[in-house]
C-alpha cells in the first residue's frame, strides 16, 4: 500500500475530547500528531452550546461552550499540533491505516497509534419508535440547538420536549429566552435524566412544567406536527390505558439519550460493549486493538464536557506512553459490578503502579448507600458513602492501591 | 415550454404514471404529467418493499401475472439504461410444516405456469447453506427475484421522460375534469386539455375516474407499515425472506427485505383503513418485529432507524384468498379515451413497465403513432461516492473538490452528490426530495447532523428563505423563519 503520510498519532475528532487528548499527547512528548475533524471548524458540539457552566473542573472558571473550545483550540495552536477540519475518516483498519477525505483529496495514512474521540449522536423518534404520523417539526434537541444558536432559525412557537436529558433542558431555557413557549418537558422515568442543576436553572427558574412517568404515545399532524398524545406509564414503563391526553404543539424536541458513534471503530475491529455503546477498554483507555485508544463521549456518555476532556487527557498520556515505549501489553484484570450498577468503565485493569480511575453509573436513584470496591480476596480497596446517587451522574472513583486481581463494585 | 393542448395527459406521477410518460415519449406525442404533490413518487410508489417480484404470487391468465412477468424481464434493461439501483439478490419463501410445503409447491406451480424462471423447492440443508441465519424446513427459492429503489426507479423514469420532451407539473392537484370532444383538466393552478387522459392517480384513481365521468371503481385503502434497520454490515441475510402468504389474501405477509442501500426492511402489515393516513401504530410495529424475529432471530441485533408506511389501493375488502381482483388497465367503458389504471397494488412496481406498454397499445390501436427519432433511452450514472474505488474517489475530488466534503456522515454523502440532488431537473427542493435523490439524511441519525448543513446550503447558496423550506408536502414547513431579523 502506498501511504500519503506516516504519523505517530492520529486523533479522530476535534471536540472537547479530541482537543484535550491531542494536547495531552503533545505535552507527553509526541510531536507528530494529526487531528482530524469532520465538521467545518474545531470545537465539536461545544460551538453550539452558548450557555455557561463549562470549564469549572478543567479550567476552574465558568465558561460558555465556545469559550471553553477556544481555550483548547488556542492551546492546540500554541503547541503547533497539526489539524485538518472538514476531514472525514471513512475507514480505519486494525493496523491503524486511516482513509480520510477532504476537499484536497482522498488520503491514506498510517499511524502508530489512534485515539478515537468522535463523540456521540442523539437517539431519534425512530430509535424509540414513537407511533403516529411523520410530519415536520420533530427535532432532536442537539439539532435544534444547532439550528437556533448557529443559524438563527426559529424552529417553532409552541414546543413540547420529550425526555429530560441535559440538552433538552438547556433548550427549554434557551427557547423560552427567545420568546417561544415550552408546552412542557415529559420524562418516561420517575426521575430526571439530566443534571440536578439543569432542572433547577433551566426548568424551575423559568416555571417550565416537568411531568415524570409520562411519555409521548402518538404523534399527530399532516405536514407539520399538530400535537401529541401524552400517556402516563406504570412501573414497567408501559402506558396506562385511558391515561392519554392530547397536548397541542407545533414542534417536538427529543432529548431521549445519546449513542456513542462507533461505526468507524467497528470497522477496525474494536469491540463494543452493549452496556455503554462504547469500546471495551482497559484502565489505560486502550481498546482490544493494540494502539487504538478511546475517550470522551465515544467511549461513554459524560455529564459534562469537562469530564470528557479529563478522560481524554488520560488517553493522550497513555497513547503517548504507548508510542514511545512500544511496550507489550500487560496482564489484565476484569472489573465486575453488581446489579444496581448500570455500567462501569473501564472493563479491564492493566497491571499497574499508578492510580486507576473507574467511572460508573447507577441504574436507579438511591439514597444513603455505600460503594465498596473489593478485590478477589475480599480486600476492600475503596469504601465511599453517598447521601444520594442518581442515574444522571457519572461517578468517578480513584483506586490508589495497586490492583492485583479482578475487582468488584458493589452498592450496599 | 407548455405544449397545451396535449395529446396525452397523465394524472399521477407515481411509478406507473412516470413509466407511461417515458414509454409515450418514444413517440411523437405531446405528453403532460400532472401531480398533486411537491415531488414525484410521493404515494404508493415510495411506500412499498422495493421488490421486483418474479411472478409466482399471482393467478395464471390475469393482468397481474402478465404485467408482472413482463415487467420483471423489462426492469433489468431499464436499470441498465437509466442507472437506478437494481440488485438480483433472490428470495426464499420459507415454511416449517407440511401445509406450508404444499403451499410452496402451489406457488411454484403457479410461477412456472406464469412464465417465472429460477424457481426451486429446497430443504433445510440447502437453506442453511445459503442463508445460515434462517431456520426453516422448506423454502421456495426464487433466484431471480430482485430489489430496486422504488423512488429512484420512478425518478429515473421522470428524468428520462423530461429529457425526451414530457412536461411535468408538480403541485397540480386535479379538481375538475370535463369532456367536450377533448378532455379539459382543471388543476388548482391551471387548465389543461388533451385528446387522451390517463388516470394513474394511484390511491385516488377511483376519484379521478369519477371526476372524468366513470363512476364504476372504488378503492379500499389497505395500509402496510414498515420498520427499517441500520445497515446489515455483517450480512445477517443476503436474500429476501418471506413467509407463506397469510390466508386473508390482503398481503404477502410480514417479510424481511434487504434494500439496495444495505438496510433491511421489516414489514408490511395489512390493515384496511377508512382514510389515507400514513400513521405507524404501536401494535403493528411490535407485531411485525415479532414476526420477523421468528424467521431470523439475529435481526434483533440491528437497531431500528426508521419506520414508515404505504397504502395498497385494493379493489376489494379482502378477507380470503378468493377475494382476488385483477388490475384495471383499460379504456373506460363509459368515457372513450379515458384510460383507467386502477388497483395497482403488489406486484405493481415490477409491472409498471408492462402496464405502460399496455397503455401505449390502447392508444396505438386508435392513433397513428410516429416514432420520436430523437428519443434517447439512456441517462448517465450520477456519481455515487461511496461505491467508487480509491482511485476513482481521488480522481473525482481532484476534478471537483465538492466530492471531498462529506455532508451526511452516516451515509457518506458528499457535497457534490448533495448539489446534484438539489439541482435535479424537476427542480424539487424539499428536504425529503433531496434525501431520496442522494440519501443525505437517510442514515442512522436521520438527518440530525446533516440537516443543519443542508439547510445552510439551501439558504446561502440557493437563497431559499428558512420559512419556505419544506419537508415534503405543502404545509410541511420546517421552520417559522428567523429568530432575529
Amino acid at each position: 500500500m502506498k501511504y500519503d503520510r506516516f504519523v505517530d498519532l492520529v486523533v479522530i475528532g476535534g471536540g472537547p475530547a479530541g482537543l484535550s487528548t491531542a494536547i495531552s499527547a503533545k505535552k507527553n512528548g509526541i510531536d507528530d500528531i494529526l487531528l482530524l475533524e469532520r465538521e467545518l471548524c474545531l470545537g465539536g458540539i461545544l460551538n453550539q452550546c452558548i450557555h455557561d457552566g463549562f470549564g469549572l473542573h478543567l479550567f476552574k472558571e465558568n465558561l460558555t461552550g465556545p469559550e471553553y473550545a477556544q481555550k483548547q483550540i488556542d492551546e492546540l495552536k500554541t503547541l503547533n499540533i497539526s489539524y485538518l477540519t472538514d476531514a472525514m475518516v471513512i475507514n480505519l483498519t486494525k493496523s491503524k491505516e486511516l482513509e480520510f477525505i477532504h476537499r484536497t483529496g482522498h488520503k491514506l495514512i498510517k499511524a502508530k497509534a489512534v485515539i478515537l474521540a468522535m463523540g456521540c449522536r442523539e437517539r431519534t423518534r425512530f430509535n424509540i419508535q414513537i407511533p403516529g404520523t411523520r410530519p415536520s417539526g420533530i427535532y432532536t434537541a442537539g439539532t435544534a440547538q444547532n439550528l437556533v444558536n448557529l443559524q438563527n432559525i426559529k424552529i417553532g412557537k409552541n414546543i413540547l420536549i420529550l425526555g429530560s436529558g441535559d440538552i433538552g433542558l438547556i433548550m427549554a431555557r434557551r427557547l423560552t429566552l427567545e420568546g417561544m413557549n415550552i408546552a412542557g418537558v415529559y420524562e418516561i422515568m420517575s426521575y430526571t435524566a439530566g443534571l440536578e442543576r439543569n432542572i433547577q436553572q433551566c426548568l424551575n427558574d423559568y416555571s417550565i412544567p416537568l411531568f415524570l412517568s409520562s411519555t409521548v404515545t402518538e404523534i399527530f399532524g399532516k405536514g407539520r406536527i399538530e400535537g401529541v398524545n401524552i400517556g402516563k406509564v406504570d412501573k414497567d414503563l408501559k402506558p396506562i390505558t385511558h391515561s392519554e391526553r392530547f397536548v397541542k404543539c407545533d414542534t417536538l424536541l427529543l432529548s431521549v439519550g445519546l449513542i456513542p458513534e462507533n461505526e468507524l471503530s467497528k470497522k477496525a475491529g474494536v469491540k463494543i460493549t452493549d452496556f455503554t455503546g462504547g469500546a471495551v477498554v482497559d484502565s489505560e483507555l486502550q481498546t482490544n486493538i493494540e494502539g487504538i485508544f478511546s475517550c470522551g463521549n465515544v467511549l461513554q456518555i459524560h455529564d459534562l464536557a469537562d469530564y470528557a476532556s479529563l478522560e481524554a487527557k488520560r488517553a493522550g498520556y497513555f497513547a503517548a506512553r504507548y508510542i514511545k515505549s512500544k511496550q507489550k501489553r500487560y496482564n489484565r484484570y476484569k472489573i465486575n459490578f453488581c446489579e444496581k450498577i448500570k455500567y462501569a468503565s473501564p472493563n479491564y485493569i492493566v497491571e499497574n503502579k499508578e492510580a486507576i480511575i473507574v467511572s460508573f453509573r447507577i441504574k436507579k436513584p438511591a439514597k444513603n448507600v455505600v460503594l465498596i470496591v473489593k478485590d478477589r480476596e475480599n480486600n476492600i480497596l475503596v469504601k465511599k458513602k453517598f447521601i444520594r446517587l442518581l442515574p444522571s451522574e457519572l461517578i468517578q472513583i480513584k483506586l490508589e492501591r495497586e490492583v492485583k486481581s479482578d475487582i468488584y463494585l458493589e452498592i450496599e | 415550454m407548455c405544449k397545451n393542448p396535449y395529446d396525452v395527459i397523465i394524472i399521477g406521477a407515481g411509478v406507473v404514471g412516470c413509466a407511461c410518460g417515458r414509454e409515450l415519449s418514444k413517440y411523437k406525442l405531446n405528453v403532460a404529467v400532472l401531480e398533486k404533490n411537491t415531488d414525484v413518487s410521493e404515494g404508493i410508489s415510495k411506500g412499498n418493499s422495493g421488490v421486483v417480484h418474479a411472478g409466482f404470487y399471482v393467478p395464471y391468465g390475469t393482468l397481474k401475472a402478465r404485467t408482472n412477468v413482463e415487467g420483471f424481464f423489462a426492469i433489468p434493461k431499464l436499470a441498465a439504461e437509466l442507472n437506478f439501483p437494481y440488485k438480483k439478490i433472490g428470495k426464499l419463501v420459507i415454511s416449517n410444516d407440511k401445509y406450508g410445503l404444499t403451499e410452496l409447491k402451489r406457488l411454484k406451480e403457479a410461477g412456472d405456469k406464469n412464465g417465472c424462471i429460477g424457481l426451486e423447492i429446497i430443504t433445510e440443508k440447502q437453506i442453511s447453506h445459503i442463508e445460515p441465519k434462517v431456520k426453516a424446513k422448506y423454502a421456495l427459492f426464487s433466484k431471480e427475484t430482485a430489489i430496486i429503489s422504488p423512488y429512484l426507479f420512478t425518478i429515473a423514469l421522470v428524468e428520462n421522460a423530461l429529457k425526451n420532451g414530457v412536461d411535468f407539473f408538480l403541485n397540480h392537484e386535479v379538481i375538475k375534469i370535463w369532456k367536450d370532444k377533448e378532455f379539459f383538466v382543471q388543476t388548482k393552478k391551471d387548465t389543461f386539455h388533451s385528446k387522451w387522459l390517463i388516470n394513474a392517480a394511484g390511491l385516488y384513481s377511483d376519484k379521478i375516474s369519477c371526476l372524468a365521468g366513470d363512476k364504476n371503481h372504488k378503492i379500499f385503502p389497505c395500509r402496510g407499515e414498515y420498520l427499517v434497520t441500520d445497515k446489515d454490515n455483517e450480512k445477517i441475510i443476503n436474500r429476501m425472506i418471506y413467509p407463506i402468504p397469510p390466508k386473508d389474501g390482503a398481503s404477502l405477509g410480514v417479510h424481511i427485505t434487504p434494500t439496495t442501500d444495505g438496510n433491511i426492511l421489516i414489514g408490511p402489515s395489512a390493515e384496511f383503513i377508512n382514510n389515507y393516513g400514513l400513521e405507524n401504530t404501536k401494535q403493528f410495529l411490535n407485531e411485525m418485529k415479532e414476526d420477523a424475529f421468528k424467521m431470523v432471530p439475529e435481526l434483533k441485533r440491528l437497531p431500528i432507524i426508521r419506520t414508515y408506511s404505504g397504502i395498497r389501493p385494493k379493489l376489494i375488502y379482502a378477507k380470503t384468498k378468493k377475494d382476488f381482483r385483477d388490475f384495471v388497465i383499460e379504456e373506460s367503458k363509459t368515457v372513450p379515451k379515458l384510460i383507467n389504471i386502477i388497483g395497482i397494488e403488489s406486484p405493481g412496481l415490477a409491472a409498471a413497465p408492462a402496464i405502460a406498454n399496455l397503455v401505449l397499445n390502447i392508444i396505438g390501436n386508435k392513433e397513428n403513432l410516429n416514432k420520436n427519432e430523437q428519443f434517447d433511452a439512456y441517462d448517465p450514472k450520477k456519481p455515487d461516492f461511496q461505491s467508487l474505488s480509491v482511485e476513482e474517489k481521488k480522481e473525482l475530488i481532484k476534478k471537483n473538490p465538492d466530492f471531498g466534503e462529506i455532508i451526511c456522515r452516516c451515509e457518506t454523502i458528499t457535497k457534490g452528490e448533495l448539489l446534484n440532488a438539489i439541482n435535479n431537473p424537476l427542480g424539487v427542493k424539499t428536504l425529503d426530495g433531496i434525501k431520496r435523490r442522494c440519501r443525505a439524511g437517510m442514515g442512522r441519525c436521520q438527518g440530525g447532523f446533516c440537516t443543519p448543513r443542508t439547510i445552510k446550503i439551501l439558504r446561502k447558496e440557493y437563497g431559499i428563505k428558512e420559512k419556505d423550506i419544506l419537508k415534503n408536502e405543502n404545509n410541511s414547513n420546517l421552520f417559522f423563519g428567523k429568530i432575529k431579523e
